[in-house]
């Protein structure tokens, strides 16, 4: 299978889990108790403002009607405009959208960086002090959840020592906790992940080979194994910033950051849905393209992926 | 009469290590010399210790608190087995070099046969990148894979396994050793690749003069390619000769037994003999023959005396206390 057949099937893929994610959430937004027209209403309406409001937002249309109307727009990707601001839902994401992956990408940054190194360093020399120091932190950042480090963070390095600013994404520097936050956890797998690769490799008959070749040792494991380890750790990096993504919008809440976090929450406590569903749809897309491009270049590093 | 000095001499090699708390004996003191411009061939069950044999020949044995090897493995009158690790790896590759079973499995997947080929000729030969091209081009060439030059760039999976083998087989020859260990090289390669790949290596030996150990559990195999063979058994060497003389006269009952369990087109039709009884279990180690307890000939004197590896005609030696004795199946 060529390239561009490769792209076409995973093409196909990513339309359909969007066509799927958006009929969960429109379902779903509307099985949930909560009628957009009765709260922004408030509670001294007449049934008539209500049915007003109702007519207005397009709700009172039968649900059939409704659910073509939204996929027809998804399909142009127009999501509507927000029920409460009445601006595009499209603009309002785009806006939010440049902040929400600027701390995702920093985070995934911080989270390589850590786990990488030192899980290859841990399948190197296991139960050396690299191993140690890399179980601890994936069991501590499994365990402790983000949130909690970021409020942690926070207390420590804004509040006692104030060397952070404790709100707001003006500079570079009121980043570095919330994206610590939020890679010190996805390092954590990333660490686990790159450790169980990087000895099954160094476990491979061709090591073997390659001693047998008299390569000095240093080329055999960062050359050899290490190259063959990477492989699957791209995948799994790619997934992991999907995750990234949807773990920065509780993140943001902690460190008042304007992202889409924010965004998306007073859309839900509003019960707004075209801004819930563009949000969702939009996150899916975004995650589904990451690994699309996690895969595409998967399959550039290892060519035998295309005929698999 | 002067007999030539051995290229590699192996004296009491002798290989333990413990496993779940047992001791395993992996060679119990083998004897072997190979000789330049010689093919000689091991022959043996699986589990003899022929790719131990290898293993230490290559220092690749891990060199783990658990290993106890004992003996000596001279090489140019330089003991092998007490070289430190970083004077050894320049031997590995560079003038001792190997072959492996599976070429699927033991060349590196993400690399292309080229770099894998070029990568040892740098180091060893300290080749430019250039004159490393030039010489794994070459050396494609050799081994029969040089009518097409996107073997070169090729990654292993885009190869068959005839050609891997091929291909293996050039980045153990890229450094024209002294010494090849080919283990098992063809076991897993259908028959008509197997007589190409044995040919291609009898080629090799005769235009770069080296001294080659062939390991196989063949004897079918060892009788096309060897001069020489040796028959292991449980670890230690039952009996060496040379080829026609191990063909002709076999002394040793394991290695009688062997030959009769060939298929061979003279004897059509007839039933093929099969060993009974298992291989020795390789945590034991009794004080008489190791091959007693499924010998047809034992007697009580194979229980207790270890039969020593002597010569009985000229250079064929057998370790057995009845050579010579014939027996009904």
């Amino acid at each position: 299978m060529d390239l561009a057949r490769f792209i076409a099937k995973r093409l196909v893929r990513l339309i359909l889990t969007v066509f799927l994610i958006s009929t969960i959430v429109f379902f779903v937004i509307r099985i949930i108790p909560g009628d957009p027209a009765l709260l922004i209403a408030g509670i001294d309406a007449t049934p008539s403002d209500i049915a007003t409001i109702r007519a207005k937002l397009g709700t009172d249309r039968p649900l059939s009607v409704q659910y073509f109307d939204f996929l027809w727009k998804v399909v142009h990707l127009n999501f509507g405009n927000s029920m409460i601001s009445e601006e595009p839902v499209t603009s309002l994401i785009l806006q939010r959208f440049p902040l929400t992956l600027a701390l995702a990408v920093f985070g995934m940054i911080i989270g390589t960086v850590i786990a990488i190194p030192i899980g290859i360093l841990s399948a190197v020399k296991p139960w050396s002090a690299w191993d140690y120091v890399g179980l601890v932190i994936s069991q501590l950042g499994m365990a402790i959840p983000s949130f909690w480090l970021g409020i942690f963070l926070l207390l420590v390095f804004a509040v006692k020592i104030p060397i952070f600013p404790l709100f707001g994404a003006e500079t570079l520097a009121s980043l570095v906790l919330p994206a610590f936050s939020l890679g010190f956890a996805r390092a954590a797998i990333l660490l686990r992940h790159t450790r169980a690769s990087m000895s099954e490799e160094l476990s491979k008959e061709y090591i073997i080979a390659a001693k047998a070749k008299g390569l000095p040792e240093r080329m055999i494991k960062y050359k050899h194994a290490l190259k063959n380890a990477l492989l699957p750790i791209i995948t799994v990096a790619g997934i992991e910033f999907g995750y990234m993504l949807g773990g920065a919008i509780i993140i943001e809440q902690v460190f008042s950051l304007p992202g889409l976090g924010r965004l998306f929450l007073y859309a839900i406590y509003q019960r707004d849905f075209p801004l819930i569903q563009g949000g969702v749809v939009f996150i899916a897309i975004v995650f589904s393209l990451v690994n699309f491009a996690a895969d595409v270049l998967y399959s550039v590093v290892n060519p035998r992926i295309r005929l698999e | 009469m002067n007999e030539p000095e051995p290229l590699l001499k192996i004296e009491n090699l002798a290989v333990r290590f413990s496993h779940r708390g047992k001791i395993v004996h992996a060679l119990r003191g083998i004897d072997i010399s190979f000789y330049k411009d010689e093919i000689h061939g091991l022959v043996g069950e699986s589990g003899s210790g022929k790719t131990v044999t290898a293993t230490s020949i290559m220092g690749l044995l891990p060199r783990s608190s658990a290993e106890k090897i004992s003996g000596n493995i001279f090489y140019k009158g330089k003991n092998l087995l007490l070289m430190p690790e970083e004077e050894l790896r320049t031997y590995r590759g560079r003038t001792i070099s190997m072959v492996f079973q599976e070429p699927a499995k033991y060349l590196n997947p993400s690399f292309k046969i080229g770099g894998q080929i070029e990568e040892m000729v740098k180091l060893h030969m300290g080749l430019s990148k250039a004159a490393a091209r030039a010489r794994a081009r070459e050396l494609l060439k050799l081994v029969g894979l040089g009518r097409d030059e996107r073997v070169l760039d090729s990654y292993p999976y885009e190869l068959s396994s005839g050609m891997k083998q091929r291909a293996m087989i050039a980045i153990a020859i890229s450094c024209n050793p002294d010494f090849l260990i080919a283990d098992e090289p063809t076991t897993a390669l259908d028959v008509t690749l197997q007589k190409q790949i044995l040919e291609l290596i009898r080629t090799l030996k005769n235009i770069e003069d080296m001294g080659v150990l062939f390991i196989s559990h063949d004897l079918a195999i060892i009788k096309e390619i060897a001069d020489r063979v040796s028959v292991i058994y449980a670890g230690k060497i039952v009996e060496s000769a040379s080829k026609e003389s191990l063909f002709d006269n076999p002394m040793h009952p394991y290695t009688r037994l062997l030959m009769l369990s060939i298929p061979d087109a003279r004897h059509r039709g007839q039933k093929l003999a099969a060993i009974r009884g298992q291989v020795l279990d390789s945590t034991s180690m009794p004080k008489g023959c190791l091959f007693a307890p499924r010998c047809p000939l034992a007697e009580q004197q194979c229980f207790s005396l270890m039969p020593e590896l002597e010569e009985h005609d000229r250079g064929h030696l057998a370790a057995c206390h009845f050579v010579g004795k014939s027996w009904n199946l």
